[in-house]
């Protein structure tokens, strides 16, 4: 039975050939067999003497065939440079140099509006950063791990809406992007990968820095790519864009040969891509809207919760008109933090497992839950046989997949979130402010119960040491929140979206999905470049930082102007956090040293202050302003700081744990 | 409240009163039906890897599959996957869904309960001499089975229907010994002038 895996195996032996039969054909004598006109003194040492000339031996499994020729060949042009100066001696002599596979990346990148991405040089990609010089409207940023390209493409694609760009080498270079990738892919972010690879006829052969890293990428990628022929970059290029930014985006991954990089191109750029399996829905039905229009007038106790969707779909408008016309509050996910401004009067709030109570409160009270651009996450729902047990659910998702996953819902619409509010606007009923005044007047009787209780009541300090909620609000204030604040992993990421206060779309970016430490300070350099009008600060934890510190010599280099504020508490936070109140205090390898941070910055050149009162902290964030370019904030925090409040594991939103102060206001 | 008792507070439900006109809450979890078997036709794009990324998916979601029978179509630009599994109609729904997320996957189509033809085929090197050789072909012939192979000790029993009849034969045959055992996997096409791969034509 003829399957996927035989056309593969037939098609590789097949392009193998034909590509290096004309290679092969002068050379083929030299390599061929074993070759009895070995010459003298040319045998092992011992070799004359009474048993006479010895035949030498070619140890090429395979000698003499066109597939040993091609590997042989492979190898030289690992390291070869004849290619290259053959196109530079044409390129000194005036003439014009031929067009490489490496070229047709460039152009077909610029083609896509991509002027900058981040990049690792390495032995395989080399051709590509040969060419590289003859792009000077594209802007590489030598980042210092692989990792953090992935998570700087991943931060300027969120920061921007455009598709972001990293390139690695082949081997490790590739499997360090692997993270970034899985991060993308969990939060839906438009990313091309790009990596190089050996040379195609050693594919397969362990050569090095060889990897199957197509293998390891197909199941945290949209869509993945192997290219070994030149002359499919530029069609291969369309259609990976085109997959990162359509319907719900994602990463794609391209990995191409040396021999692909190296190669003379004559392809044209497609205009047009053609993708049969790939037509993603974006209007939304209109039965289902019609149904959707009418639970929404039938409803007492409406929610919108809203999610990433909603900021990729730049839907935010209609967001607030549909809030307006039917006086519906708006709760937000982690990923849909800035979807509504939260100074709008029906701006609920943050939802979930560290969700503000009042949030949790509402959706667990509400008769209509309107679920726009999100997925239900564990960190949302809770358990979730007591998940909004009062409503029925109106779900909104372009990817079908998401329909009824992790939530059975009464009403779904696949579709874009920005095309279906548009169809549903017209036929929902507005509702006068006076029907819901008893509900959200309650529910703000709610808000401010779990304002006192969650923060307003504990003030500044904590312990006897500065609270950590506090410094995330005055960084927001000081920004006239209108700053992209990344968020890294852990209790300050949820510090951060609870108190930084956002008003701006795609001004709060955070690691969702994967959770990915480390993710904050490379994800603010792709934020920072992405959007270079814009103040960017990268709200960290010690031990996220730790992950990644090294991109502070990008920053430096670059002239990245991020601002990075480091809440230290010496300790792995969040695990400590579930150490204290999961495992009965057991704290084993939660606490963590770090560096003389301030030491640090400035040994890579980057301006650094220090805050440890709460009467430094504005004074502190003012300055690292004030700095032109990169710099550091290190705020001395609370060590047993926790996070609340908090929906303990395996409990519904109803379960929320609160903190109770023992301890008297400093 | 205590922040340090690992059994948390009990649910304080009275901050939720429900409202007068619904009913009580009963959040029903996706996929808590009854499992069976069912029958996915997916046609996708003959390129490498294909194969791979079917089953990687299927791997990743969580799925088990029964049987995998892959080959090519009449266009030479299309195969066809039957894929066989086990699960409640919300999980096997999400697996069809999830495979549509799939690039080169162009059509999925859950066939369980359509009329359809349904065949796979079997080898079986059955243990047979010549005191009981005349029994296996008793039995082979009853189920419409062919012997392929015949050898002193063993004959080679190729027979084909839907999994069901293939089983039923086995069970049969397990009694004289049966040294190996090869089955394709299951193959269906739906019964009518229908065509799953009409739709993807192009």
């Amino acid at each position: 039975m003829g399957t996927k895996e035989d056309d593969s195996g037939r098609t590789q032996t097949a392009a193998t050939t034909t590509a290096t039969a004309s290679a092969a054909a002068p050379t083929a004598s030299a390599a061929a067999g074993t070759s009895p006109a070995a010459a003298p003194g040319d045998g092992p040492p011992g070799a004359g003497g009474a048993r006479g000339r010895r035949e030498r031996i070619n140890h090429m499994p395979g000698a003499g065939t066109a597939r040993a020729e091609a590997i042989s060949a492979g190898r030289r042009e690992m390291l070869s440079d004849a290619h290259r100066n053959q196109i530079r001696s044409l390129a000194e002599r005036g003439v014009k140099r031929p067009r490489i596979g490496a070229d047709a990346i460039c152009e077909a990148v610029l083609r896509q509006g991509v002027d900058v991405f981040f990049g690792y040089p390495g032995g395989v990609v080399l051709p590509f950063y040969d060419v590289l010089v003859d792009y000077p409207e594209l802007r590489h940023i030598l980042v210092r791990h692989e990792q953090g390209g992935a998570h700087a493409a991943d931060g300027y694609a969120r920061a921007t809406g455009k598709v972001g760009v990293c390139l690695a080498t082949s081997g490790p270079g590739a499997t360090n992007l692997v993270t970034g990738i899985g991060n993308a892919m969990l939060d839906s972010i438009p990313i091309v990968a790009i990596t190089g690879n050996v040379v195609g006829s050693l594919l397969g052969k362990d050569a090095f820095q060889e990897i199957d890293i197509t293998g390891i990428t197909l199941p945290c990628t949209k869509h993945n790519y192997l290219v070994r022929d030149p002359n499919d970059i530029p069609r291969v290029f369309a259609e990976a864009f085109h997959i990162a930014r359509t319907g719900r985006p994602g990463p794609v991954h391209i990995d191409l040969t040396k021999d692909a990089l190296m190669g003379v191109c004559s392809a044209e750029h497609p205009e047009t891509v053609d993708l049969p399996g790939f037509k993603p829905t974006f209007e939304g039905h209109f039965r289902q809207i019609k149904l959707a229009a009418q639970e929404i007038a039938r409803a007492e106790r409406p929610v919108i919760l809203a999610g990433h969707g909603v900021l990729i779909a730049d839907a935010t408008e209609e967001l607030r008109e549909l809030a307006e016309k039917a006086q519906i509050p708006v709760a937000h996910t982690l990923l849909g933090v800035s979807a509504i401004d939260e100074t709008h009067p029906l701006s609920l709030g943050f939802v979930g497992m560290h969700g503000w109570k009042h949030v949790n409160r509402t959706i667990q009270s509400a008769d209509l839950l309107i679920a726009l651009g999100m997925r239900f996450d564990d960190r949302v729902t809770g358990h979730v046989p007591t998940f909004a047990p009062y409503a029925r659910i109106v779900h909104v998702d372009i990817d079908p997949a998401e329909i009824g996953k992790n939530v059975a819902v009464e009403i779904p619409i696949v579709g874009d979130v920005k095309r279906v509010l548009m169809a549903l606007l017209p036929q929902v009923e507005p509702v006068a402010p006076e029907r819901r005044a008893a509900y959200l007047r309650e529910i703000d009787e709610w808000r401010a119960e779990s304002e006192q209780a969650s923060w307003h009541g504990s003030g500044a300090w904590r312990n006897g040491q500065l609270s950590a909620d506090y410094v995330v609000a005055k960084i927001g204030q000081a920004s006239g929140h209108d700053a992209t604040i990344v968020a890294d992993v852990g209790q300050n990421q949820m510090w951060a979206a609870r108190y930084a206060g956002f008003r701006r779309p795609k001004s709060h970016i955070s690691s969702g999905g994967l959770g990915t430490m480390g993710f904050g300070l490379p994800a603010a350099m792709g934020a920072a470049i992405g959007r270079p009008d814009k103040e960017t600060w990268a709200i960290v934890g010690d031990g996220g930082l730790q992950m990644t510190v090294q991109e502070l010599m990008t920053l430096v280099q670059d002239n990245i102007p991020v601002k990075i504020a480091l809440l230290d508490n010496h300790k792995l936070g969040m695990v400590r956090q579930w150490q204290e109140l999961v495992y009965a205090g057991n704290y084993h390898s939660s606490h963590l040293l770090g560096p003389d941070w301030c030491k640090l910055a400035e040994a890579y050149g980057v301006a650094a202050f220090r805050a440890t009162t709460p009467e430094e902290v504005e004074g502190a964030i003012a300055a690292a302003r004030a700095v032109d370019g990169p710099a550091l904030v290190h705020f001395v925090i609370a060590e047993q700081q926790n996070v609340f409040p908090m929906m303990p594991a395996g409990k519904g939103l109803s379960d929320l744990l609160e903190e109770q102060f023992e301890e008297p206001k400093q | 409240m205590s922040l340090t008792g690992t059994p948390g507070p009990a649910p304080d439900h009275s901050a939720h009163p429900a409202p007068a006109h619904t009913a009580p809450p009963a959040r029903a979890l996706p996929g808590g039906g009854e499992s069976h078997r069912h029958v996915l036709v997916a046609i996708v794009l003959n390129k490498p890897g294909v194969l791979n990324r079917v089953a990687s998916l299927m791997r990743a979601r969580n799925f088990n599959i029964e049987t995998l029978a892959v080959s090519h179509t009449d266009q030479p630009e299309v195969s066809r996957m039957t894929i066989t599994l086990r699960g409640d109609d919300v999980a096997i729904e999400q697996a069809a869904k999830q495979l549509y997320r799939l690039i080169d996957v162009l059509k999925v189509q859950d066939v369980t309960g359509e009329p359809t033809v349904e065949h796979e085929i079997a080898l079986m090197k059955v243990r047979a001499d010549e005191r009981n050789r005349g029994e296996v072909l008793t039995i082979a012939e009853m189920h419409k089975a062919r012997v392929v192979d015949l050898a002193a000790e063993s004959l080679i029993v190729e027979a084909t229907g839907t999994e069901a009849e293939v089983d039923a034969l086995i069970a049969l045959l397990r009694g004289f010994g049966i040294k190996e055992l090869v089955r394709s996997g299951t193959v269906v096409m739906s019964r009518g002038a229908g065509s799953i791969e009409e739709a993807v034509k192009r």
